[in-house]
């Protein structure tokens, strides 16, 4: 639902870091665990590319599923934003992974 | 403007400030707060756009692929850590209330200001789409507040909060209750710069609705859980939707409560005392990071 304002963030972003120049491709990296839905992204991308530095850019997203390290016994497991538990029983974890929301790399034409 | 949910930018963000007669102790204004113009009591925010600050190139024009590495929401973390030194050196807490519209926030908050208000300085900073009507609600109480109306915005962002504080101009040692938009969803997002989130969940919503919206109770440190004095009449499982909440959440606090009748809001008071009895503050940028679960 917020995806149009990530996506002019994207594009504020690409545009510092190139000074300018126009871009072909563009991949990200989007967590399970951050609320953003790539698809609603994708929707909002081709819109909000025009005229800039990204109009026709290939968008590539990275999705990122979430893991989490258990706390007690060290057993990595997955962890979906519904939550889970280790296989010992324990809750208690430290993320992993999950919350990337970032651009990875941008190719130039 | 976003044709999936109607949520734009910030172009029509309106701010207005409802001084109320508890307000006291006000000083000169926060630090790092741009002045902006007022227009008669509701002023326009524009937004900023950094376009254009970068006059050199990060690297060879030729270099094909580059490695970025950026993080998307970096500008509103880095105004959210602006917020939360700013709140710190202060010493103020700020709770960010989040919840679905109608959960009763502002009944909460209303009883809650009339409740404290001998005990501490409370300042109100409402989020939402449109009016001016829980503004109103909380002036009626006594409380210094400020509204802030997002337009077709679903959430509040820090930028908007530096703002709002700048209006509201809250006092050293004060706690600022900022109610989000409500929309179980986007602001989980989004740091304000605020010490916790707070989510209000009401009985009348279903006990499904920490499984159906997690992100918003992962990025929570409190489920309050309202109009408990319904629970006679729907069909709501208190026990079964704090073990919901606890399943995303491991680390979240759990109070029921009726802002109506008052039933449990000792237990929500007791939490702000320990909040504010935690100074200094250490914010929680997000409770999705791992500090959170170390």
């Amino acid at each position: 639902m917020h995806e149009l304002g990530i996506t002019r963030n994207i594009v504020e972003i690409v545009n510092a870091e190139t000074a300018g120049a126009p871009v072909c491709r563009i991949k990200l990296a989007i967590g399970e665990l951050t609320a953003v839905v790539p698809e609603a992204l994708r929707f909002c991308f081709d819109t909000v590319c025009q005229g800039t530095v990204l109009e026709n850019a290939k968008l590539e997203i990275e999705h990122i599923e979430g893991r989490a390290r258990c706390e007690i016994c060290g057993s990595e497991y997955q962890m979906p934003i519904t939550g889970s538990r280790c296989h010992c029983g324990s809750r208690e974890h430290r993320l992993l992974a999950g919350e990337e929301l970032k651009i990875v790399e941008v190719e130039l034409h | 403007m976003c044709t999936t949910c109607g949520c734009s930018d910030h172009n029509n963000v309106t701010m207005t400030h409802l001084p109320g007669r508890l307000a006291r102790d006000a000083q000169d204004g926060p630090l790092h707060f741009r002045k902006i113009s007022p227009v008669g009591d509701a002023v326009t925010v524009v937004p900023t756009h950094s376009h254009g600050e970068h006059t050199h190139l990060h690297f060879n024009k030729d270099a094909g692929t580059i490695r970025l590495e950026a993080e998307i929401l970096s500008k509103n973390d880095g105004l959210a850590k602006q917020n939360r030194d700013w709140l710190q050196a202060q010493n103020i807490l700020a709770l960010n209330l989040v919840s679905s519209p109608g959960s009763g926030k502002t009944t909460l908050l209303e009883r809650s200001i009339r409740d404290l208000e001998d005990e501490m300085n409370l300042s109100v900073i409402e989020g939402d789409q449109q009016t001016l009507l829980d503004a109103e609600r909380i002036q009626a109480t006594g409380c210094n507040v400020v509204q802030l109306n997002t337009g077709a915005g679903c959430h509040l962002e820090a930028d908007m909060l530096a703002r709002g504080l700048e209006k509201l101009n809250p006092a050293p040692h004060s706690v600022v209750m900022i109610e989000n938009v409500g929309n179980l969803v986007c602001p989980a997002l989004f740091d304000l710069g605020e010490y916790a989130k707070v989510a209000i969940l009401s009985v009348t919503e279903g006990e499904d609705k920490p499984l159906k919206y997690p992100h918003m109770f992962r990025a929570a440190s409190l489920m309050v859980l309202n109009k408990v004095d319904l629970l006679p009449y729907v069909n709501f499982d208190v026990q079964r939707c704090r073990e919901y909440a606890k399943q995303v959440n491991p680390d979240i606090e759990v109070i029921t409560v009726s802002a109506t009748t008052g039933e449990g809001l000792q237990g929500w008071y007791d939490w702000i005392r320990t909040a504010i009895d935690s100074r200094p503050f250490k914010g929680s940028q997000s409770r999705t990071s791992q500090e959170l679960h170390s």
